[in-house]
């Protein structure tokens, strides 16, 4: 993370893709394997079913382990660098554990014309954590996200699956202290 | 100025359940449909000259004719609610206010084109929008709208909502393909096209959201009707959606044709604080930039947006008022092509971080006069020589932000800072 990537450094800003281990194996509830099997009605084969598996498993687990990636590899009978590549490719799959409220910020166009700066600043200095850091009590992660679909309420994040705006600095603040008082 | 097809349940309670879309009408057109030939349905769609409202603007009933009437292979539909496109949020108020439309259109067009198996792919991040959708799709399950033996003379139908996982490039059509494969959503080399060889090695339709939901409308009114709002080679009407600098950001279904300005200063209410217009983006950020004096000289329909040197696209417009540096603007759409590149080309895997460094230098008061002569000969490289067009929807915006606004990216260099600004754009210090 540099100011800007001068041009003689790794212009791509490529990194390789690094996951974490639980330490432990998983697999699934009952509840979540019955799911599973009616997942695989869905598709006409079981490597079709692996973003929605990798979905299943992120919400049993919280996020994608090698144990996990192993896991669901032989679940699907793929083979696990085929579904390290696929956990790698796509944003939303977490390589190690997040906070218990994830905020992610949009900083593409729209929301920055409305001042998603200064709502980015805000929030990194009420969570004292910087992008793609979780707070030490493991109560929030920070991250940015392109736009979101929402630029009607620009400046927004999505905290979890539920998206908010128009913020302010203000209103961010107060958002974070009524999360904060939520998860005690 | 507005009118009101696609949207007219918006507002109505509880628009997205199955009682309320009933209530209003909703199922009926399967009925019509299923008393049709479904040749006379495509037909019927090539007559009211809908064009894909996903960005490409291709024919709709053309692209159903060329998927094979015969196939030992079972066929398929993927409606494209991938929507990623900055700038674009309609298909999100499509799926929140009126998903039984969706799952109404996508019965009559698998009928039409004689489709077994529909899948919805919807953007990871939708949270709300696929709850709604779901839970369509189930309740018409439990209703008998999908299932099998629909019309009473062996028509199955099975439609699944598939959900992505926070990658721009899914909403490619062959990307989206790959995904719903299980892997990276990488895009394909075309031909064959999806229409022969799409989703596991079977004819395939990629439709977007509002393609598909205008479907039951043009059955119930038909061709001639559809084309009463419009102009002669885009008909219908077209959901825009408006952010930016404007005072009423939002969905705007409105006749092709109505003039931008009528958009923007009408019924978005103009710049907020009666500040001056001083670019659009209107068709979402991989369009040409257009001056706000172009913009309000512009009609909104295919063909006059295309004379002005841009696109409909999408219909994601972004307004931008006087106090918007260009330079910055770029850089922050930059940021975003530079993400979201799959990788398997060299001239965009490189390409769009190459430009974005350029103009991040450029933005940041670093820059050096050839910068602007070295970006415009690697956008000429990117353009044309890749597998998709995301090379392209990153060469073209930077092209015209640089033709259009030239004079203010020259005021950059040397500056050591932004003039507009004052300073640099710091959040650019995150950016990955
Ligand atoms: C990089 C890229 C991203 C795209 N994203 C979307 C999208 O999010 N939603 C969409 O409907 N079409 C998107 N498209 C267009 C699709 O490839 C395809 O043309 C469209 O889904 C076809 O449906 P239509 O004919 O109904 O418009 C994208 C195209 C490209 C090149
Ligand atoms: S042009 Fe870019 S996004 Fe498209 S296939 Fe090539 S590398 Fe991937
Ligand atoms: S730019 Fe932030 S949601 Fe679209």
């Amino acid at each position: 993370m540099q100011p800007y990537a001068k041009p003689n450094l790794d212009i791509a800003g490529r990194e390789a893709c690094h996951v974490e281990s639980m330490g432990h194996s998983v697999a699934f509830s009952d509840a979540s394997m019955e799911r599973f099997r009616h997942l695989l009605t869905r598709y006409p084969n079981k490597q079709a079913a692996l973003l929605p598996t990798l979905w299943m498993a992120q919400q049993e687990f919280g996020w994608i382990s090698t144990e996990v990636i192993e896991y669901v590899s032989e679940l699907l009978e793929l083979p696990p660098s085929h579904v390290y590549g696929v956990v790698s490719f796509y944003t939303m799959y977490y390589r190690k554990p997040m906070g218990k409220y994830h905020i992610q910020l949009c900083t593409n166009l729209s929301c920055m014309l409305m001042g998603g700066s200064t709502v980015l600043d805000a929030l990194q200095e009420k969570l004292g954590i910087g992008l793609g850091e979780t707070t030490a009590d493991g109560m929030f992660s920070l991250d940015e996200v392109e736009c979101l679909a929402a630029c009607e309420m620009a400046p927004c994040c999505q905290m979890n699956d539920e998206y908010h705006g128009p913020l302010t600095p203000e209103s961010v603040g107060r958002f974070v202290d009524e999360l904060r008082a939520r998860g005690k | 100025m507005e009118i009101k097809r696609l949207t007219k349940n918006f507002g109505n309670p509880e628009s997205w359940t199955l009682a309320a879309y009933e209530k209003t009408g909703g199922y009926q057109m399967v009925k019509k449909a299923f008393a049709m030939d479904p040749e006379a349905i495509i037909e019927l769609v090539k007559q009211s000259g809908l064009r894909g409202r996903g960005g490409a603007g291709f024919p709709t009933g053309m692209k159903w004719g060329f998927v094979p009437k015969q196939s030992d292979k079972p066929k398929y539909l993927c409606v494209n609610a991938d929507e990623s496109e900055p700038g674009t949020f309609k298909d999100r108020y499509l799926l929140e206010h009126d998903p039984h439309a969706l799952v109404e259109g996508i019965i009559i067009s698998c009928w039409a084109v004689g489709i077994r198996y529909a899948y919805i792919y919807i953007r990871g991040e939708f949270g709300l929008p696929y709850y709604r959708i779901e839970a369509a799709v189930k309740e018409a399950y439990e209703k008998g709208y999908l299932g099998s033996n629909l019309n009473g003379k062996g028509f199955d139908l099975d439609v699944t909502v598939h959900r992505g996982a926070g990658a721009y490039i899914c909403g490619e059509e062959t990307g989206l393909i790959e995904s719903l494969e299980g892997k990276k959503g990488q895009p394909r080399l075309k031909p064959p096209f999806p229409a022969v060889v799409g989703v596991f090695g079977c004819p395939t339709v990629v439709n977007n959201v509002e393609t598909i939901q205008s479907i039951p409308w043009i059955i119930e009114h038909g061709a001639e009707e559809y084309r009463k709002a419009g102009t002669e080679k885009s008909p219908g009407t077209k959901l825009f959606s408006v952010s930016g600098h404007v005072k009423r950001p939002g969905v705007y279904e409105i006749p092709l044709g109505l003039p931008c300005k009528t958009l923007v200063h009408d019924l978005c209410g103009g710049i907020i604080d009666g500040k001056r217009q001083k670019a659009n983006i209107v068709g979402g950020s991989s369009v040409p930039i257009l001056t706000g004096e172009e913009a309000d000289n512009v009609d909104l329909d295919y063909e006059s947006l295309a004379a002005a040197g841009t696109m409909l696209g999408s219909g994601g417009m972004i307004v931008m008022d006087e106090d918007t540096c260009m330079v910055w603007a770029l850089a922050v759409l930059l940021k975003f092509y530079a993400h979201e590149s799959c990788g398997q080309c060299t001239p965009c895997r490189e390409g769009t971080g190459w430009i974005r460094n350029l103009v991040y230098r450029l933005e940041a008061g670093d820059g050096k006069r050839e910068d602007l002569d070295k970006l415009l000969s690697i956008t000429g490289n990117m353009m044309g020589t890749t597998i998709c067009v995301l090379a392209d929807a990153a060469a073209m915006p930077t092209e015209s932000f640089i033709k259009k606004f030239r004079a203010e990216f020259e005021a950059h260099v040397g500056a050591g800072r932004c003039p507009i600004r004052g300073k640099s754009a710091h959040f650019l210090a995150h950016a990955h």
